[in-house]
């Protein structure tokens, strides 16, 4: 049981470690998909909007950690 | 069918990548069979051998269900999260924020607590079970950067490829050499790695919302020297803070 839950910690740690790095690049993935799907923006822009926002939220995580 | 660009940056992400990976279970299946014995890090290396074949047979085949731009977008965005997190630390470390990953350190901690557990009566299960759950862990992260980086093209055997040469390298280095690998440059291989599978996960994620990248595939090699542009920027602001005194002045 410790095992199995050792091997979930570590599949959860695989892609969340700074909490608000994974929450803001969902919502800015969730943003993208809605402007694109449903408001109609050109998959394209799209695209480079998750680019952009990408490396800000990256950009911000190095910053808090740095700090820390 | 995937251009040689496409092919050639699989397999070398999936390679890089799994080579990180290889050497940590390395680190730990090694100290387990020179402090306790060889027997149980065969043992526990085999079983999670096993185990993860028998997940790959079992779940393998449900990825071909999935239609594919679906599982671009599933896989583009777990990328995004894997990938900018590796990235992070990685800028972190050559900012000489965070420590480096040492394997001879990683190595010398794992004999200490084996070698506390010595004279314990099941010092041969509890060593094996170190060496099972380095490998099906380390193994786990292998086979998500196989599907993640060759899924979303229908390459996943090339992907497979490159992890496979990755296990073979460091098994003839780890066996020749007998100790921690620990001159593997693992901190630059991670920081390259983690620039592969985030530009990986915003092309993915991109093409699973319809984008029509300009120039196709070769888009992947751009959106990789942006993010690589804006990695060495925030590795060189974080390594040299700005000079508090001329700050002052300008102020």
């Amino acid at each position: 049981m410790k095992l199995l839950l050792g091997v979930f910690e570590e599949i959860y740690g695989l892609f969340v470690d700074d909490g608000a790095l994974a929450v803001l690049s969902l919502l800015l993935v969730a943003a993208v998909a809605i402007a694109v799907k449903l408001v109609g923006l050109p998959a394209q822009w799209g695209g480079f909007g998750l680019a952009a926002g990408c490396l800000v939220i990256l950009a911000l995580s190095v910053h808090r950690g740095a700090k820390r | 069918m995937a251009d040689l660009t496409t092919i050639v940056t699989t397999i070398s992400a999936s390679f890089l990548a799994s080579t990180v990976e290889v050497v940590e279970a390395f680190t730990i299946v090694l100290a387990v069979g020179i402090t306790q014995s060889w027997r149980p890090a065969f043992i526990g290396t085999g079983a999670a051998l096993l185990l993860l074949a028998v997940l790959i047979l079992i779940f393998g085949p449900l990825l071909t269900l999935i239609p594919l731009e679906l599982l671009q977008f599933v896989v583009g965005v777990l990328l995004i999260l894997f990938g900018m997190r590796w990235l992070r630390k990685a800028i972190l470390r050559a900012a000489g924020v965070l420590a480096l990953r040492d394997e001879a350190k990683a190595f010398d901690r794992e004999r200490e607590t084996l070698a506390k557990q010595a004279a314990d009566s099941r010092a041969d299960l509890i060593a094996g079970l170190a060496a099972f759950k380095a490998v099906l862990l380390e193994g786990v992260e292998v086979v998500f950067i196989v599907v993640a980086v060759g899924a979303g093209r229908g390459l996943t055997l090339y992907a497979a490829l490159g992890a496979f040469a990755a296990f073979l390298l460091v098994m003839a280095i780890g066996l020749a050499v007998h100790r921690p690998l620990s001159r593997v440059p693992e901190n630059g291989l991670k920081f390259v790695v983690g620039l592969m599978l985030t530009s990986f996960g915003i092309f993915w994620t991109g093409e699973g919302l319809g984008a029509d990248w300009p120039g196709a595939d070769f888009s992947l090699i751009a959106i990789f020297v942006v993010v690589s542009a804006v990695a060495w920027v925030l590795t060189t602001r974080y390594r040299n803070p700005p000079n508090t005194a001329e700050l002052g002045v300008a102020k």
